[in-house]
């Protein structure tokens, strides 16, 4: 058992190692030439924008969620005005961008992890080579930039959904218009609730991006090794993703207390 | 070596030139000391069991892979230690067809022909589509260039996958099984386009192949590898004439 123990420990240390070159590899490879603007251009409308619904959807979802769960906790506690300020800040400061994280996860680090493993199954990575296209900047740079970029952009769309969501959600027992719920939830709310978790998005979108292109570009073995790069790419970017917002959070706390 | 020398040794010596070359995967020794040149517009045939490292021999040679030890000089360039900018412009003289064609199949069969096009040459568009059409036609690819490569044959694939590795004017082609799970006929379309660019454009090609007709009708030479290393080298009637019981056998397809 201590052997079969060492032998997992030792595959992880050299995940993460294999990972870390892979990340130099493609940092180098999104700030040298030639920059691959049509590819990247073409990955926000595949990657970001055809996400756009499904962050909506999730948004709105948690929103109508969080309305009903802090309605009934704060008519508990005789608190029901500070509904719009909580469902807000909430919302804006962990929901929106964690969900966000993990629903794009989902669709996009599978994508790109089915994507990258049957191209590299069926050698279409090794031909880019071969046409002296380098795979780290056609392939993942793009990928990753593009998911950096649209994080955030998903996640302000989640916000929105959410928040617009919840109003709906308390108009239904209580009626309020959509202004006053407005101004009473920033009335509560400070630029560090609103500005850093939402650039912490990007953070995600990076791990989403990096995560996915690496399992992609090392999958082997036909049909099984595209599923299994799918399936790990997916594993692997939501766990980093809820590993990271832990220390982001607190990283966060720590630089605007 | 400085650039001075490696221009000399451009202009006298063979374009490709392997020596002692080995590879291994893990405790598997593949190659165990490769020697095999090609000379301007000579075609050579790698022959060879089922894994036999001839594909490893192909890739080893574009720099897919890296060597354990040995020497592979291409155009008189050693570049088992090359570095990926370095390798980018010596591929860009080389052409590789893979088994399998390895066309991006997200990209219709005009964008997969035009990809090193937009990337390595200088044409503006109008002229890029242009040679786009006439490598289509010089392959009889023509009228397919709108469709995706899941919607065309194993041999169009083949015939695409030649075309992109022929875009950039190579002076090098690699092929790796050009005409395996080809019908007869489109084998031997596959065999007239080799020798046209050798013929044509005096391209050096090595053929990894199985298939002998094949081997017989475009190459200059043959080499039949066995244990990672080449048993013998020739030409086909060499070949034949060998009383070697392996040579004997691997040419009369005896078990």
């Amino acid at each position: 058992m201590p052997t079969h123990w060492g032998a997992a420990v030792v595959r992880i240390i050299e995940w993460f190692g294999e990972l870390g070159l892979f990340c130099a590899e493609v940092t180098r490879a999104m700030f040298l030439p030639p920059y691959e603007g049509a590819e990247f251009a073409r990955q926000l409308d595949t990657l970001g924008a055809k996400s756009l619904a499904l962050a909506a959807l999730a948004g709105a979802a948690t929103g109508v969620v969080l309305a009903l769960e802090t309605h009934e906790s704060l008519s508990r506690f005789g608190a029901r005005a500070l509904l719009p300020a909580l469902l807000m800040v909430s919302m804006v400061k962990e929901s929106g961008p964690i969900i966000t994280a993990l629903i794009v996860s989902g669709r996009v680090a599978a994508g790109i992890g089915a994507e990258l493993g049957a191209m590299k199954v069926t050698e279409q990575i090794d031909a880019m080579e071969a046409s002296a296209v380098d795979p780290y900047g056609f392939l993942a740079a793009t990928r990753v930039s593009a998911c950096v970029v649209m994080l955030p952009l998903l996640t302000l769309v989640a916000d929105f959904c959410g928040i617009f969501a919840g109003w709906i959600t308390c108009t239904m027992t209580e009626p309020i218009s959509l202004q006053l719920f407005l101004n009473e939830g920033v009335k509560y709310a400070t630029f560090s609730d609103f500005l850093p978790p939402t650039l912490k998005t990007a953070v995600f979108g990076g791990i989403i991006g990096i995560v996915s292109c690496f399992q992609g570009m090392r999958a082997k073995g036909g049909t099984e090794g595209v599923e299994r790069a799918a399936t790990s790419s997916v594993v692997c970017s939501s766990l980093l993703i809820v590993l990271t917002d832990v220390l982001l959070v607190k990283l966060i706390e720590v630089i605007f207390a | 070596m400085s650039e001075k020398d490696n221009a000399a040794a451009e202009s006298e010596g063979k374009p490709i030139q392997v020596e002692g070359l080995r590879k291994s995967f893990g405790e598997q020794r593949v190659l165990t000391g490769i020697h095999l040149e090609a000379g301007r517009g000579e075609t050579v045939s790698v022959l060879g069991q089922s894994g036999t490292g001839k594909s490893v021999l192909l890739k080893l040679m574009i720099g897919l892979e890296r060597a354990d030890s040995g020497s592979i000089r291409i155009h008189g360039k050693e570049v088992t230690g090359l570095r990926r900018q370095e390798w980018k412009e010596l591929r860009k003289r080389m052409g590789f067809l893979f088994q399998g064609a390895a066309l991006y199949d997200s990209l219709t069969v005009e964008e997969n022909v035009s990809f090193p096009l937009e990337r390595h040459s200088r044409l503006t568009r109008a002229e890029r589509n242009k040679r786009t059409r006439e490598l289509l036609a010089m392959v009889g690819m023509e009228r397919e260039g709108d469709k995706l490569p899941g919607q065309i044959s194993g041999g169009m694939q083949k015939r695409v996958g030649l075309a992109r590795a022929l875009a950039l004017e190579p002076d090098i082609l690699l092929c790796d099984e050009p005409t395996a799970g080809l019908d007869p006929i489109t084998a031997a379309e596959i065999d007239a386009l080799i020798l046209k660019m050798q013929e044509e454009r005096n391209v050096t090609s090595i053929v990894v192949t199985h298939d002998l007709p094949s081997a017989r009708t475009i190459s200059d030479r043959l080499a039949l590898l066995r244990d990672g290393r080449i048993l013998i080298e020739g030409s086909f009637e060499e070949l034949e004439d060998s009383e070697d019981p392996f040579v004997a056998q691997f040419l009369h397809r005896e078990s």
